[in-house]
C-alpha cells in the first residue's frame, strides 16, 4: 500500500476526496479525537477515521476498529459523537466498517513519532512484509536509550494492538505497536 | 454566634456541578442520540438470508465459547504474560463472535447479545472442541492449536466469499488468528521439547483432545446450499494437515504418541445442536448476569 497522499491535513485515501465543506469541518473535529488507550494519538493519526459525509442534515462518521474485540472502539464512538455535538452538528451517526481490513500501514508517520516520543516503539515496518517463506523480523528500538539491543517478552502486551518488549542495553521495559 | 456557611449538602453540591457542566458543554446528552453499537461487515445495512445467518452462527458461537473458556484463565495463567496472551486471543474472539452473530442476527431481528445469552444449549451451533474444558495448561495449548489452524484456513477462504459481510468479518479475523496460531505453536514446541513432565502432559492433552477434530471438517446439507458463500469444510482438511504435520514433526511428535485404535474420532453433533456434557455449565455461568438482570448495562 503506498503513502497516502495528505492534503490539507485531510487523508484523501480516507475520505476520497468527497469532502464538502461542512463535512470538512466535522472532519477536522473528528480527527482530534484520541485514541483513550494510547492518549497521544487521534484517530486520524491511528488511521481508524476512514470517512465523513454529509446525507442531508446528517453527518456520518464511519469509523475501523483496530482489533475485532478492541473496547476502545466504543469510547472512541462516544467521544467523536459528543466532539461533533458540542460544535454544533445536531444530527450525527457514527457507522463501523471492517472491510478494508485495518493495518498499521493506516497509521500516519506523524502517529509513529509521536508514539516514540511517547515511549511506546512504534511499528517498525509495512504490514506483510513478513509474510513468505522466510519471515523477516526488524529489530525493535527502544524507546527511551534507542538501542536495538532489545527482546521481545512476549507478543501479546497490554492492549491488543501492542507487545510486550525488553531492553537488554538499559533494562527497562517498553510497548511495542506491533506490525499488523 | 458565627455566621453559618450555606448548606453543602450532596444535592446542591452536584446541581452547581451540573450548572458548571452545563456552562461548558451546553446541554449535550449522550443517551439523546443515537447510538449504532454493533459491528458490522462491509456494508452496515446488510442483512444475512436464513442460510447464510445459520452459518454465521456456527463460526459465531465457536469463537464466543471458546473465547468464554480462554477467559476463565484469566488471574490463573501460570505467568503473567500468558494471562495477558490468554485474554488478549479471548478478546480476539469476543470481536469475531460479535461480528459474526451480529450479522447472523440481522435475518431474525435479533441483536448479538440476544443470541449469546439467550438462547439455550440446544440452539448453540459450536463444536464439541471449543467446549472441551480448559484442563491443565497443555490442554488449553492442544485444544487452542487445534483451533487457531483450523481457524486460519477456514477465514483464508472464506474472506474469499461471495457473501461481502462474511468476507469482510474474516479478512478481519485471519490476521489475530495467526498471532494465535502462533502462540499456540511456540508452547506447543516449547511444552514438546521442555521437561519429561510438561512432554507426557501435552501427550495427555493431545490424546484428549484430538477426537474432537474430525467434527469440524464434516460437510453438511447447509454447505450445499451455500455453495460458493463459504468453502467446504472438507476442503479445508489439506491445508490443515500439512501445517499439524509439520508442527508436529518440529515437535518431535509422531500421530502413534496421541492416537489409537480404541479412541476414534467424536461423532460431534454440535452443528445440529447435540452437545457434550461441558457446554450447559459454561452456559450457565456466561448468561447468568445477563438473565439475572435484563437489561442491564454499565
Amino acid at each position: 500500500m503506498s503513502a497516502a497522499p495528505v492534503v490539507d491535513g485531510l487523508d484523501s485515501r480516507a475520505s476520497g476526496g468527497r469532502l464538502d465543506q461542512r463535512a470538512r469541518e466535522a472532519w477536522r473535529i473528528a480527527a482530534a479525537v484520541t485514541d483513550p488507550e494510547v492518549p497521544v494519538l487521534t484517530i486520524e493519526d491511528l488511521g481508524v477515521l476512514r470517512d465523513v459525509r454529509m446525507e442531508g442534515q446528517t453527518t456520518v462518521v464511519t469509523l475501523t476498529p483496530t482489533y475485532s474485540g478492541c473496547p476502545a472502539i466504543d469510547q472512541m464512538r462516544d467521544d467523536v459523537l459528543l466532539a461533533l455535538t458540542v460544535e454544533g452538528f445536531r444530527d450525527v451517526r457514527v457507522d463501523f466498517t471492517l472491510s478494508p481490513a485495518w493495518t498499521t500501514d493506516w497509521m500516519s508517520d506523524a502517529g509513529k513519532a509521536k508514539l516514540e516520543a511517547y515511549g511506546i516503539a512504534p511499528p517498525t515496518h509495512r504490514a506483510g512484509e513478513r509474510q513468505g517463506p522466510i519471515p523477516l523480523s526488524l529489530g525493535v528500538k527502544c524507546p527511551r536509550c534507542g538501542s536495538l539491543r532489545t527482546r521481545e517478552v512476549s507478543r501479546f502486551g497490554s492492549t491488543a494492538c501492542k507487545s510486550h518488549f525488553e531492553c537488554l542495553a538499559c533494562l527497562e521495559p517498553f510497548d511495542h505497536f506491533k506490525v499488523h | 454566634m458565627t455566621p453559618q456557611p450555606p448548606a453543602r449538602d450532596a444535592a446542591s453540591v452536584a446541581a452547581a456541578h451540573q450548572a458548571d457542566a452545563d456552562a461548558v458543554h451546553g446541554d449535550v446528552s449522550v443517551d439523546e442520540l443515537e447510538l449504532q453499537s454493533e459491528l458490522s461487515g462491509a456494508d452496515a445495512s446488510a442483512t444475512a438470508t436464513p442460510d447464510v445467518a445459520a452459518y454465521a452462527l456456527r463460526l459465531g458461537d465457536d469463537a464466543l465459547i471458546l473465547s468464554q473458556r480462554l477467559g476463565w484463565w484469566i488471574s490463573r495463567a501460570p505467568e503473567l504474560e500468558e494471562d495477558m496472551a490468554l485474554g488478549n486471543i479471548a478478546l480476539d474472539l469476543l470481536g469475531h463472535a460479535r461480528s459474526l452473530l451480529h450479522y447472523a442476527g440481522t435475518a431474525s431481528g435479533k441483536t448479538e447479545d440476544d443470541l449469546a445469552y439467550w438462547r439455550d444449549e440446544h440452539e448453540f451451533r459450536c463444536a464439541w472442541l471449543f467446549q472441551q474444558p480448559n484442563g491443565d495448561f497443555a490442554h488449553t495449548i492442544a485444544r487452542g492449536l487445534i483451533a487457531a489452524i483450523w481457524m486460519q484456513e477456514l477465514y483464508t477462504a472464506l474472506s474469499r466469499s461471495t457473501d461481502a459481510s462474511l468476507a469482510a468479518i474474516a479478512a478481519k479475523s485471519v490476521k489475530e488468528v495467526a498471532y494465535h496460531r502462533d502462540h499456540a505453536v511456540q508452547w506447543t514446541l516449547r511444552l514438546a521439547g521442555g521437561t519429561e513432565e510438561s512432554r507426557r502432559r501435552l501427550l495427555v492433552a493431545l490424546t484428549d483432545t484430538w477426537p474432537y477434530t474430525d467434527e469440524l471438517f464434516r460437510d453438511d446439507d447447509l454447505h450445499d446450499r451455500l455453495g460458493d458463500i463459504a468453502p467446504r469444510p472438507s476442503s479445508l482438511r489439506a491445508g490443515f494437515d500439512e501445517i499439524w504435520t509439520a508442527v508436529l514433526a518440529e515437535a518431535e511428535i509422531s500421530e502413534a504418541d496421541f492416537t489409537n485404535s480404541k479412541i476414534g474420532q467424536s461423532s460431534g453433533g454440535g452443528r445440529h445442536g447435540h452437545h457434550s456434557t461441558h457446554l450447559g455449565p459454561l452456559l450457565a455461568e456466561m448468561q447468568v448476569l445477563a438473565r439475572r438482570h435484563p437489561g442491564a448495562s454499565w
